[in-house]
């Protein structure tokens, strides 16, 4: 049961990435994603961005939970209005509720990298602070 | 005494100052110190001496607007001074009030602590050396030593730490070298 999640920024490339298990279920928060699908994570999340960009315009919520699927792994979506992507791959369900306050927090989180002016948009993330602060909201809500 | 500092800070502050937007004010900080440290080519020395003279020279003239703003007279003594600087001066071109702490015996020396800094707010040093060498609000430095110098205080300002460095505190330390004394310019009589 594990999570993958990453944060595309407004051009659609990579601005941070994770892996993460589940706390839920009595699971510790390591992630077990099979070999092979770890290999591919990035391909499966950038081939769901096409549908993304369709739904772009029509759907007027930000967060779409059944974005797209893949073997059993569904992605979920949360656009923000200037255009940065988070998304996730997971193969737990009925967890969507919670994932999406997931995206809430982490949203917030993403303004205040933005409002850093060190950080360059669309750089990738590399603050410690950033990450810590991600994986604590994963304990909480995934 | 310090009461009525208080009070006349806060008057001030609610009654004849211009407020903007603070994040406004932050990012404007912020995207001239990113940019500094571009254009020197992440050269932090240089950077803090170049936020120095920025502070400096608007620290002679906001002095100036200080005085007329306030109407106060000449302090008698340092801790007046720094009660003033605290009390006033911060409060009202910044709305905070930092704690005057850690005099030296001589009364000459004295430092500021910042509890919170509206320069760096959502700031996040980007990398070790930057930690290590850029005091990223060294403008306000700048701002004391000019103000101080032009009402004949001749000081050492710098940053002793800053919590954007991991540090617990952010304190400026002030020190007095000397009282200039009034002179006419050379030339006149």
């Amino acid at each position: 049961m594990s999570y993958y999640f990453a944060i595309l920024g407004t051009n659609d490339a990579p601005v941070y990435e994770l892996e993460i298990g589940t706390y839920r279920q009595s699971g510790n928060g390591v992630p077990h994603l099979p070999n092979e699908l770890q290999e591919l994570e990035q391909f499966i999340l950038n081939s769901s961005l096409d549908i993304l960009q369709d739904n772009q315009f029509k759907d007027t919520g930000l967060f779409s939970k059944n974005l797209d699927s893949f073997y059993g792994y569904k992605i979920l979506s949360y656009l923000t209005q200037g255009n940065g992507k988070f998304l996730i791959m997971t193969d737990l369900k009925n967890h969507d509720e919670s994932i999406r306050q997931f995206f809430i927090e982490i949203h917030e989180l993403y303004v205040r990298n933005l409002l850093n002016p060190f950080y360059e948009i669309n750089q990738p993330i590399r603050s410690a602070d950033f990450d810590t602060r991600v994986r604590a909201l994963a304990k909480r809500y995934l | 005494m310090s009461k009525q500092l208080k009070q006349l800070g806060d008057d001030i502050w609610k009654n004849q100052v211009e407020k903007i937007n603070s994040e406004l004010f932050t990012l404007t900080y912020g995207s001239v110190v990113a940019q500094l440290c571009k254009d020197l080519d992440n050269n932090y020395d240089q950077v803090n001496n170049e936020l120095y003279k920025m502070g400096y020279n608007i620290g002679v003239r906001l002095i100036d607007e200080f005085l007329q703003k306030t109407q106060l007279s000449r302090c008698t003594n340092m801790h007046e001074t720094a009660e003033v600087v605290s009390k006033i001066g911060f409060k009202i071109f910044l709305n905070i009030t930092p704690t005057v702490s850690h005099w030296t015996a001589d009364n000459k020396s004295f430092g500021l602590i910042l509890v919170e800094n509206p320069l760096a707010d959502f700031v996040e040093l980007p990398n070790t050396e930057a930690r290590k060498k850029l005091w990223y609000s060294n403008v306000l430095c700048g701002v004391l030593k000019g103000c101080l110098e032009m009402v004949q205080l001749d000081c050492d300002v710098s940053f002793l730490q800053d919590s954007l460095k991991g540090d617990e505190n952010t304190e400026i330390r002030v020190k007095l070298n000397k009282i200039l004394k009034d002179e006419i310019p050379a030339g006149e009589e």
